[in-house]
């Protein structure tokens, strides 16, 4: 069977990721081994995945919790942080005003943004979506409006020559243009999401029936269930790979005329 | 001197002066006349301000004086005015059937009664790639084409809105010898079945000999020369062993080394 080369970097990509973990995991076992640590203090990966295993149910449902709440801050920062953008990319002044508010917004601790929200909106699933919006927001605006006002001079003057107005130019060439960096900019927002899902929850889940990711992890901290923390820790990271790996899926398939500038 | 052409425009620049910020002079009162379905060749050094009197005629910057006047008035808006780049400028996520199309989908107002629609824009398109010689590149994309089949496909998106003035700005300096001959003697096998005006910057002297009617030298941002090219039509690649070329070669090249 003939792989094309998509497939074939995946696969590539898959192999070096999964040696990396395995080297990773035999050099922890060793290291709990050689120096007796404690459980609690470290547990080795087979206590990790025995507890991975106890909690299975817990996890998923955090796992899909999270992975929720991320996938829909991120979708929400995906358009929200493009449409910003394309108002930058069409107003000098209002860039110049608003742009900075938008750095502001991500020099702004999110552990500080968190308890606001939850005071505006609650200990609900919609603050963690807006804690993550907040978190994923300025690297989708800050490239999205790169992508748009980064134009070669020939090909805008092509377009002034056909006096092609601001929406064709727009539609036809900047949006198409800016595609390659609303992609890069996806990809880190893509693992900040997750990041910003578990903060958000650490505030959230606290006294609430909310289960995602960051409840767990704080109540395990708190039983001092070192393993299970360690398993909520995986957990997340394969959460953020895997919208990682859907952001890059994307661009190499359905967006790959775009990207491919 | 040129028959004048039913559906080209003739280009009055009168006076033509361009100051750039820091008090650069980029033209100093250059006036010049090209009549309809004349092919003007402009040569001279670099920065001599070939490339600025281009994009004052194709309305792409002001003139700090004077005037360029076409004769019917060009509207870029209809497509009757086209502009060939250096590079072929072809959007990458775009086929070249649907690069060459892209100037009708952009055009603010129709040359038809009714706007053309996706089919027929297409149809359009696929006669200018026919045209260049592409028939069987139309649904590549860019990066699968070599470098003379972009810029094929760059002049077939120029010409696909029957513009009455092509403009072209070194359109064959990044391409080999070969290809360089070949895309000439296709942009005289263009003008003769549409007539259009063309004005094209180049540095080959020789190309200029063998596709214009007239040739103007600029140096310092002026005028300094403008020369009727004395070789008969129809032209072609074997004209240039002949003595009329060779003379008139060493003439505009004397000339350019002298300013």
């Amino acid at each position: 069977m003939r792989l094309n080369s998509v497939t074939k970097e995946m696969l590539l990509s898959a192999t070096l990721v999964i040696s990396v973990a395995v080297v990773g995991l035999l050099v922890w076992e060793f290291i709990v081994w050689h120096f007796e640590l404690p459980k609690a203090l470290l547990p080795t990966p087979r206590q990790c995945l025995s507890a991975a295993i106890d909690q299975r149910t817990a996890l998923l449902e955090g796992l899909v919790s999270t992975g929720l709440a991320a996938v829909s801050g991120l979708v929400c920062a995906v358009t929200l942080g493009s449409i910003l953008a394309m108002i930058f990319s069409q107003s000098r002044k209002l860039r110049l005003a608003l742009f900075p508010y938008v750095i502001l917004l991500q020099t702004v601790p999110v552990v500080a943004i968190a308890p606001l929200l939850i005071i505006w909106s609650g200990y609900t699933f919609r603050t963690v979506v807006m804690v993550t919006v907040i978190v994923c927001l300025f690297p989708i605006v800050n490239g999205v409006t790169t992508g748009l006002l980064a134009l070669d001079r020939d090909t805008s003057d092509l377009f002034r020559v056909y006096v092609a107005g601001r929406w064709k130019t727009l539609r036809s060439l900047q949006i198409p243009s800016a595609v390659g960096h609303l992609i890069l900019g996806t990809k880190t927002s893509a693992a900040l999401a997750v990041i910003g899902a578990i903060v958000a929850e650490f505030f959230v889940g606290n006294g609430t029936s909310y289960d995602g990711l960051g409840t767990l992890m704080t109540g395990w901290q708190a039983l001092a269930k070192t393993d299970a923390l360690i398993a909520a820790l995986f957990a997340s990271a394969v959460l953020g790979l895997a919208l990682f790996g859907s952001v890059q899926l994307l661009a190499k398939t359905i967006l790959r005329r775009w990207v491919n500038t | 001197m040129t028959a004048p052409s039913q559906h080209a425009s003739s280009i009055h620049c009168e006076s033509l002066t361009v100051r750039y910020p820091g008090d650069f002079l980029a033209l100093t009162d250059v006036s010049l006349e090209i009549p309809s379905g004349e092919i003007l060749s402009l040569v001279g050094p670099s920065g001599c301000g070939k490339t600025t009197l281009l994009r004052l005629i194709a309305g792409l910057e002001s003139p700090t004086a004077g005037s360029v006047v076409a004769q019917p008035a060009i509207r870029g808006e209809l497509g009757e005015i086209a502009f060939v780049f250096q590079q072929p400028t072809l959007l990458s996520w775009r086929s070249a059937l649907q690069n060459v199309a892209l100037p009708l989908e952009l055009l603010a107002k129709q040359p038809m009664a009714r706007p053309l629609g996706r089919r027929e824009r297409l149809q359009a398109a696929e006669r200018a790639l026919v045209s260049v010689g592409l028939k069987d590149a139309m649904h590549k994309y860019p990066r699968q084409l070599s470098g003379g089949m972009k810029m094929r496909v760059s002049i077939a998106r120029a010409l696909v809105t029957n513009p009455r003035v092509l403009l072209l700005d070194e359109p064959f300096a990044a391409l080999d010898e070969m290809l360089r001959d070949q895309l000439g003697e296709m942009l005289l096998e263009l003008w003769r079945e549409q007539r259009f005006t063309a004005v094209m910057v180049t540095h080959n002297i020789s190309e200029s000999v063998l596709l214009s009617h007239r040739i103007a030298i600029l140096d310092g941002g002026q005028l300094k020369e403008t020369f009727e090219n004395p070789l008969s039509w129809p032209r072609g690649e074997m004209m240039r062993a002949t003595t009329e070329f060779g003379e008139f070669y060493r003439h505009v090249s004397s000339t350019l080394r002298k300013v």
